[in-house]
């Protein structure tokens, strides 16, 4: 059994809102050093993939995230296969 | 076309049945869609929205036979959910993002025709000023700075929102869609997507029946071809 942790973010440059409202609220509490916030996702996945070496893993992962966890156009992933 | 989740089929269904044209439902399972002259994609919140508005939706069978549909010139309507569906399946150009109020937003608007020439605009003028319904929570139109000029350019902003006066000004924004867009097509113009409910707006008791003329247009543009 393999653990995959995917990040999803939105791309520099696209508009956050939730990340904009974190960021004025924490201002709000005080903590006046915070200039930003990102709000994104975290797709945790088991997979069952005695059949895969390390690579293939990280290449299906990849092919997974582009067609599906992630949309191109606004979003940016990344990931940490855990073992 | 009836998604798990869909929810403005019936309103869709009803809109055309009182402008006088058969109508009927496609399921999500179907294979083919031969013998339809143009498919609708209703609002609503396919696949309970889940990963992203459309995400699930673009990948059911149905949306092959779309695909094939479109390619080959037939007429497709993405409205809300369905512009969300049409924006994942790569059929339209861009993304949403969550309204910039963080809330789902239910209300009146008012849009500006950008381009008449489309066979869902045909019957309007360009700068006519419609008022319709919207209702979603992620209708921030976003595209990157190529793309929105590409789609100036060719011409592919078919509505954007705006005062009732038809100025395009922040006032008159509702959700903080980039360039006040509202509703883009396709370059060849046979795929239309749009955030408002022109279906929720073709009787009188309704509110307005200003969503008439998008239902119209297509009808009287298919009767042409």
């Amino acid at each position: 059994m393999v653990k995959v942790k995917v990040y999803v973010t939105l791309k520099e440059g696209v508009l956050d809102p939730k990340g904009v409202t974190i960021t004025q609220s924490l201002q709000a509490l005080g903590y006046k050093n915070v200039k930003g916030a990102k709000v994104g996702k975290i797709i945790e996945l088991d997979l069952n993939s005695s059949d895969k070496t390390a690579k293939g893993v990280e290449t299906q992962i990849k092919e997974m995230s582009e067609r599906l966890l992630a949309n191109p156009v606004i979003e940016d992933f990344d990931f940490k296969v855990e073992e | 076309m009836v998604f798990p989740g869909s929810n403005c089929e019936q309103d869709c269904y009803h809109a055309i049945k009182v402008l006088g044209a058969d109508v009927s439902y496609i399921w999500h399972r179907s294979e083919d869609i031969d013998g339809f002259d143009c498919v609708i994609l209703p609002g609503g919140f396919s696949y309970g929205d889940y990963l992203r508005t459309g995400a699930i939706a673009r990948f059911s069978r149905v949306m092959r036979a779309v695909k094939k549909f479109a390619a080959g010139g037939g007429l497709v309507l993405g409205i809300c959910n369905g512009f969300q569906v049409l924006l994942e399946a790569g059929l339209l150009p861009g993304a949403m993002l969550p309204n910039t109020s963080l809330k789902f937003i239910c209300r009146q608007v008012n849009l500006r025709v950008e381009n008449d020439q489309t066979p869902f605009t045909s019957l309007t003028r360009k700068g006519q000023v419609l008022a319709m319904p919207i209702a979603h929570y992620e209708g921030n139109y976003f595209a990157d700075e190529e793309t929105l000029k590409a789609l100036e350019q060719n011409n592919q902003v078919v509505l954007k929102y705006s005062t009732p006066s038809g100025e395009i000004t922040s006032a008159g924004n509702p959700n903080g869609s980039l360039k006040n867009i509202a509703g883009i097509s396709n370059k060849d113009g046979n795929i239309l997507g749009l955030m408002p409910h022109p279906e929720r707006a073709v009787e009188s008791i309704l509110g307005s029946t200003d969503g008439q003329i998008i239902f119209r247009s297509l009808m009287e543009s298919l009767v042409k071809s």
